[in-house]
């Protein structure tokens, strides 16, 4: 619902990266999403190709989501379950003492960027 | 084909609101200005509830209100005629507000000035909930016309509020709404969730939310 406003946070923090990595063209981007982070891909991608597409240093870069799986514990039998399978319900015991582990991330795992030539 | 380079960044995307807001967090601390963040579905009725608050502690509290909106000024208008300083922000079409924005509000309306200052987030249930804005406490509010089973949908909501307000309590007669059913699911997202049942157009209530606002300011004002 938010993703428009997730991507300027997206850009904001790669300008940042790329200050500090004396970067200035970024080719890819690759994020990680947790399977309920309530970002929807598809969504992310368009908003992307609009956002990007005014900033010099992303313009053009390609987006990767890699997805990471929702993993939620139950605190009464001690084991793990699939949330989007179960929702808070743990699906061994029937408790509804359950955290989710992961699946809420949101995170920038790398940027790819063209190799300066070495200066002779 | 060109030689590329590959940059870990391993960083979370949310990661600069949270430092922000941290960080506003503990210079309102300074200041001794207490930032509650507001939060509800379009038409659950934060102005309403609003003005009535301003209303009976204006006397006590110097009180400041941010109005966040996408567009208008109707809310900001409606507040300064109850008698407390107003100012809108407008999120340029943002389902929420982040700690910037938040910080950018507090600036304009001079945060020092107030005990309470309140931060009248966009009517939304999903997204506000996902942004820490710096505020010192959450408070939610539901109204009875939509539904005991929120809490079931919007889960996160009511895990970040510390304090829940349940408004329209006069239309209860007229609707299926179960009020032990939402304390119940309310509490199985946040045991320690304070809930608040009021109306906030007879004042039925009040009296209650009002304490507790009182009892929360106070200690963080020191």
């Amino acid at each position: 619902m938010h993703e428009l406003g997730v991507v300027f946070h997206v850009i904001d923090s790669l300008k940042k990266v790329a200050a500090d990595n004396g970067v200035e063209r970024i080719n890819k981007v690759t994020l990680q999403l947790g399977e309920v982070s309530t970002v929807i891909p598809s969504y992310l991608a368009d908003c992307w190709k609009w956002a990007a597409a005014k900033e010099p240093l992303v313009a053009g870069a390609e987006l990767a989501v890699e997805t990471l799986p929702a993993i939620t514990y139950c605190e009464d039998c001690d084991r793990d379950y699939p949330t989007v399978a179960y929702g808070r319900t743990c699906p061994h015991c029937g408790s509804g003492r359950t955290y989710l582990k992961q699946g809420s991330e949101f995170l920038i795992k790398e940027i790819e960027v063209p190799e300066e030539e070495p200066n002779g | 084909m060109d030689k590329v380079r590959v940059i870990e960044v391993k960083q979370s995307v949310f990661a600069d609101n949270n430092a922000e807001a941290d960080r506003i967090r503990r210079e309102l601390k300074e200041k001794k200005t207490f930032l509650i963040n507001l939060m509800s579905s379009p038409g659950a009725g934060k102005t309403t509830t609003l003005v009535r608050t301003i209303a009976d502690l204006k006397d006590e509290l110097r009180i400041g209100i941010m109005e966040a909106d996408i567009d208008s000024t109707v809310d900001a208008e409606t507040i300064s005629a109850a008698g407390a300083k107003a100012i809108q922000i407008h999120t340029g079409g943002m389902c929420h507000l982040d700690a910037g924005m938040t910080e950018q509000g507090l600036r304009e309306l001079g945060a020092e000035d107030f005990d309470l200052v309140v931060l009248e987030n966009v009517g939304n249930l999903v997204c506000p909930a996902e942004f820490d804005t710096g505020a010192a406490k959450n408070v939610a509010i539901l109204s009875v016309p939509e539904g005991h089973d929120k809490p079931l949908k919007y889960p996160l909501m009511f895990q970040v509020c510390h304090a829940l307000i349940i408004n329209k309590t006069d239309v209860l007669p007229w609707f299926d709404f179960d009020m032990e059913k939402v304390v119940a699911y309310a509490h199985m997202r946040n045991p320690d969730l304070a809930i608040f049942p009021v109306s906030a157009m007879t004042g039925e209530g009040f009296d209650a939310w009002e304490n507790w606002l009182r009892t929360e300011a106070a200690a963080w004002n020191g």
